[in-house]
């Protein structure tokens, strides 16, 4: 057990997962990270050293001066009230230690925030909603949810600049590999920009409690490798899949209350509540990174969301097999 | 001579036993400060158990990942109540309680400045700390949401509003926390005119024992930074039930300024509640030692800057709301300042014991204890405070091992402290010193298994406040490590529970000054009769029982 | 260990005359204390939130500054402190007369309040739900009359005591924390005034 809980500490990750899958704050990925692990390591140094001076201090005072059997205990030791010198002297050292780091704190601290993204971006606007994240691409007109897509930047040349919102209460981003948190707050507008420097699939969650679900408010950024953004983001654009075999379940699904909550791009279904099913079946989860995207996890999931998210908005709309059956099977098609 | 004679009874011997309903109503009734800070602090354990009850509870449904122990909604409303209790039921009454029970006697007086403001303020606080209790009845509401509140301890606005939290519970959270911090307020009134306007003659403030100078500033923490909590609550309630919008993000209204509010008052506050922990400690360590505390001005000076410095560090729980990179900085900055006085408080008690025939009585294992877990807490401070490394630390696993390493690691071991100190002045009888080491080892090793690992777990992605995780984030093992480590300090506290109830009817006999110590509560009998002490004293340095014992080498010769 | 306590008492004369402040005093100056962070919340409040309602009725439509009624509580702070003073020296007419002056302009100012607020809500529709102006103005002038009723009420309780005989001399520390008391809520009034009625309109 110690062994495995320290190898999740060295490394980001586990034997026989994908990569990427622990969020281990020391492999920054992304310039914030980057910077965010350079002062911790700092920080960390430092505050090292002085725990093993003090604490040894302690240490020592305990066992050097404990009371020895051979001790007359009617003889008090000299009474000591104090020394000025010595006071000045560890009142000063802290400070000066004190503002070494303050010093670095505000350059990094003004690094981070102030740093502009390089010149070529891609605009995220990212919403919080109770317990899911709405990604919308403005310049796209594209709307998804719970994975955000962006490209790599192994160069550092693009970056993916984030516009972080809350239709609701307060959620907080976090992708430990990327970068640190910053909060979506309702009625403000925050600001962080990314630029994973490898390609694949980064965890994160939100970090702000949330209410009922707040743990299961589940967060990936997928970077692709340069050139498979742009195809990603072609796929995204197109509207809904029109399967012609699928339209006996397209007209049940849209007879269901399903269309008041969400939105399928091209059809009757314009809902905002929910995240858009236009391309479901090209995310990894459902439920905000509850369940994997398999058949059965979604039939589960809208047979009844309660079960694996329970105290979630989406109710459970009590269908029969058949209409369940219709629902999954157009779900599917929407690729 | 200088005493003065108060033409008082002899102490009464009394004949019978008293029934069960005329004791009662003497506990009742009571305005005697000994009699109140008792109840204080036995409603503090009581409160202590139950919260201790409840993190059990969610150690166990995060032991494993998917783990269905308790349901999300059940979960919420434990960390909340958690939260809620440990701090404005269990570290409020403490402070309370050790300074209602101690002040006076230590500064010699005969009770507190307002005797019934004081059984006002207890009596008040329980009242608070019951009505939050009954939401666990009453907080389903008319509407039939909800039942005990679920919002957090930090309740962040607009998750409080009436449209995000149906259900009567926010209200009792609010209403139960104001209730009680009334009674905060009257007694850190009621100390500061005690400690100001009763000190006996000779008492300087030169003299005046560490702890209490540290009950003095805590006091003044209680009084500027309880009202913005009260304040931020009553608009919460106008938005509740009137419709107001304070916090209403749809009518303009600013999530951020509760947060602002909140910790306004939440930062001072956790000074408030670690306080206690440095008034016992700069009494025990000199006592064990055998030598006076080293530097009592710096150490009193320390107290008095953190009373200052920490109302002005607010801001470093938002650090991820989007501030600019300037205040930002400032509040950076001035969180790690705060850990100057912090840092001196460590450096004077290490110097205390440099030198001293160290006896290690279970008293003094708690404050050695304190000293590592401290240190580690401030140093885990201090990279909290660092703005850049607290986006990533912030609201992770590691905020919660940092500040249970304050509040346990600190607090919980200075008050243990306290209590096998002190226990045999209030009840006249010794706590069991074998239980006692037990009872300090299995609670050290369980506290340091529990909560060491959750640093890195924090480390490693964590969030806190979760009420499950999937596996294969590399969260697993520190969990179970961590879950672990409660039975431990489960096992510790049973100990004490027991320590506690066999001494109280078998423990030896403990004489008026068991520890051979030096300030004026050992001067009188133990328990202290109700009026303190016969004669009044008369001090002439800061301590007056060594000056008696040591008549050739007094201190006043030397301050 | 003796059986009865040891308690010190060293030999040789007190360095000096062993005083310390009054208790009462002490209590009433951090009651004040406390009182000032309270309000200053809501004052912070209100600052920030000026302008950011996001529908009218706006403070500068509906709002009109109460001179009489602020003239009078302000005027109260002088009788209070002509009370006290002749309580002082034992003129319990004197004491009587400006104790009832104190009251009454009190209670002006506390009519007054109601009168607006029956306006306001009546009249001009604006309440604590309307918008933010709404909120911050009826809880910060809301406290403050809050007080102004506390305040009034320990004057009345100490106008039927001194009217009933008891012999209100004897009491003399807590008429004057009365009047502190007092004091403090006038010069709360004035910074409400300035918040609400100057810098908020």
């Amino acid at each position: 057990m110690i062994v495995h809980a320290l190898a999740a500490l060295l490394q980001t990750q586990v034997p026989g997962l994908p990569e990427h899958r622990v969020a281990n704050i020391f492999k920054p990925l992304a310039s914030p990270a980057q910077s965010e692990y350079e002062i911790a390591v700092f920080v960390i140094a430092i505050t090292t050293v002085i725990f093993v001076v003090v604490g040894g201090l302690i240490v020592f005072t305990i066992v050097r001066f404990r009371r020895r059997p051979s001790d007359d205990t009617r003889q008090e030791p000299p009474q000591v009230y104090g020394s000025n010198q010595i006071e000045v002297a560890w009142t000063v050292i802290p400070i000066l230690i004190v503002f070494v780091l303050i010093g670095v704190t505000a350059r990094i601290t003004a690094g981070v925030q102030n740093a502009s993204p390089p010149a070529s971006t891609v605009k995220v606007t990212v919403i919080g909603h109770q317990w899911w994240w709405e990604v919308v691409y403005p310049d796209f007109g594209l709307t998804t949810a719970n994975e955000i897509h962006v490209p790599a930047s192994p160069d550092g040349k693009t970056a993916t600049y984030l516009t972080l919102r809350s239709m609701d209460v307060i959620h907080s981003f976090w992708v430990p590999q990327l970068s640190g948190k910053t909060d979506l707050i309702p009625n403000r507008d925050n600001f962080l920009w990314i630029d994973p420097k490898e390609a694949g699939i980064y965890l994160g969650n939100c970090a702000e409690y949330c209410g009922t679900q707040h743990a299961n408010m589940l967060l990936r950024v997928i970077a692709h490798p340069p050139g498979d953004f742009e195809k990603w983001m072609a796929e995204q654009q197109k509207p809904a899949e029109q399967n012609p075999q699928m339209t006996e379940a397209k007209a049940m699904f849209e007879s269901l209350s399903c269309i008041n909550c969400h939105t399928v791009k091209g059809t009757p279904a314009v809902g905002k509540f929910g995240p858009d099913l236009t391309h479901l079946m090209s995310r990894e989860t459902i439920g905000a990174g509850v369940l994997t995207n398999t058949a059965e996890n979604l039939r589960n999931w809208i047979n009844d969301p309660q079960v694996a998210k329970p105290g979630c908005y989406m109710p459970s709309m009590k269908l029969t097999d058949q209409e369940l059956g219709q629902v999954v099977s157009y779900l599917e098609s929407l690729k | 001579m200088a005493s003065i004679d108060y033409p008082l009874e002899h102490p009464k011997i009394h004949p019978r036993e008293f029934s069960f309903s005329e004791t009662l109503y003497a506990w009742v009734a009571t305005v005697d400060h000994k009699r109140l800070g008792l109840m204080y602090i036995v409603s503090a354990l009581i409160f202590l158990v139950i919260a201790g009850i409840m993190a059990s509870v969610m150690r166990i449904q995060l032991a494993v990942p998917n783990n269905h122990f308790v349901d999300p909604d059940t979960f919420n409303r434990l960390f909340t109540m958690h939260g809620t209790t440990m701090v404005f039921l269990v570290g409020m009454p403490i402070v309370a309680g050790l300074s209602n029970y101690l002040v006076p006697l230590m500064i010699g007086a005969r009770d507190m400045a307002f005797p019934r403001l004081n059984a006002f303020g207890f009596w008040i606080f329980l009242f608070g700390g019951l009505l939050l209790y009954y939401s666990y009845i009453g907080g389903s509401g008319l509407s039939g949401a909800g039942s005990a509140p679920d919002v957090g301890w930090f309740a962040y606005a607009p998750l409080t509003e009436k449209a995000f939290s149906r259900g009567a519970s926010s209200d009792f959270w609010a209403l139960g926390v104001m209730v009680s911090g009334f009674g905060s307020i009257a007694s850190a009134i009621n100390v500061i005119a005690t400690t100001i306007s009763l000190r006996c003659p000779g008492m300087t403030l030169s003299r005046m024992p560490v702890f209490v100078w540290v009950m003095l500033v805590d006091a003044w923490l209680i009084l500027v930074a309880l009202p913005p909590l009260s304040a931020a609550q009553i608009m919460l309630l106008l938005d509740r039930s009137l419709g107001a919008n304070f916090f209403n993000t749809q009518a303009g209204g600013s999530a951020v300024l509760w947060q602002h509010f909140f910790w306004i008052f939440g930062h001072p506050e956790v000074y408030i509640l670690i306080f206690p922990a440095f008034g016992t400690l700069s009494e025990i360590i000199p006592i064990f030692s055998r030598k006076p505390i080293f530097g009592r001005p710096a150490m009193v000076g320390a107290v008095v800057a953190i009373g200052f410095i920490s109302l002005g560090v607010w801001a470093h729980h938002m650090f991820a709301v989007g501030m600019t990179s300037w205040s930002n900085t400032f509040f950076a900055a001035s969180s790690m300042l705060v850990g100057v006085p912090t840092g001196i408080k460590i450096f004077n008690w290490t110097a205390t014991m440099y030198g001293g025939k160290l006896r290690f009585a279970t008293p003094m294992l708690f404050c050695c204890g304190f000293l590592l877990q401290f240190l580690v807490a401030g140093l885990t401070g201090i990279m909290l405070a660092v703005a850049p490394f607290d986006w990533q630390l912030h609201d992770s696993y590691f905020v919660v091992a940092h500040f249970h390493f304050t509040l346990i690691g600190g607090l919980v071991f200075g008050v243990f402290a306290g209590l096998y100190y002190w226990f045999p002045k209030a009840t006249g009888r010794m706590l069991s010193e074998k239980l006692g080491k037990w009872h300090f080892w299995l609670f050290c090793i369980g506290f340091n298994m529990t909560f060491i690992p959750l640093h890195f777990a924090g480390m490693l992605g964590m969030p806190r406040r979760i009420y499950t995780y999937a596996a294969g984030r590399g969260w697993e093992s520190w969990n179970m490590i961590a879950s672990i480590g409660v039975i431990f300090q489960a096992a510790g506290i049973l100990f004490f529970v027991w320590n506690v109830i066999q001494s109280l009817r078998f423990g030896e006999r403990a004489g008026d000054d068991p520890w051979d110590a030096w300030t004026l509560e050992w001067a009188t009998t133990s328990p202290p009769p109700e009026y303190n002490f016969e004669k009044l004293p008369v001090v002439r340095s800061s301590r007056p029982l060594w000056d008696l014992k040591h008549p050739q080498d007094p201190d006043w010769k030397f301050e | 260990m003796a059986a009865t306590s040891v308690v010190p008492v060293p030999p040789g004369p007190m360095e000096r005359e062993w005083t310390t402040p009054d208790r009462g005093t002490v209590g009433i100056i951090f009651l004040i204390v406390t009182e000032t962070a309270l309000f200053s919340i809501f004052v912070v409040t209100y600052l920030v939130y000026i302008g950011k309602s996001l529908n009218g009725p706006y403070p500068r439509e509906v709002l009109s500054i109460p001179i009489i009624a602020s003239i009078c509580l302000l005027l109260s702070s002088w009788t209070v402190y002509r009370a006290e003073h002749a309580l002082q020296h034992n003129h319990l007419d004197r004491f009587k007369l400006w104790w009832i002056i104190t009251i009454l302009l009190g209670g002006e100012f506390l009519i007054a309040t109601g009168v607006e607020w029956y306006h306001l809500i009546t009249k001009e529709h604006f309440t604590i739900s309307t918008n933010l102006a709404g909120s911050t103005f009826y809880s910060l002038v809301g406290l403050h009359a809050s007080h102004v009723i506390v305040g009034l009420t320990f004057l009345l309780l100490v106008l039927i005591v001194t009217l009933a005989g008891f012999p209100i001399q004897t009491q003399f520390r807590r008429v004057r924390f009365l009047s502190w008391y007092w004091h403090f809520v006038d010069g709360i009034w004035v910074v409400v005034f300035t918040v609400v009625y100057i810098i908020g309109r």
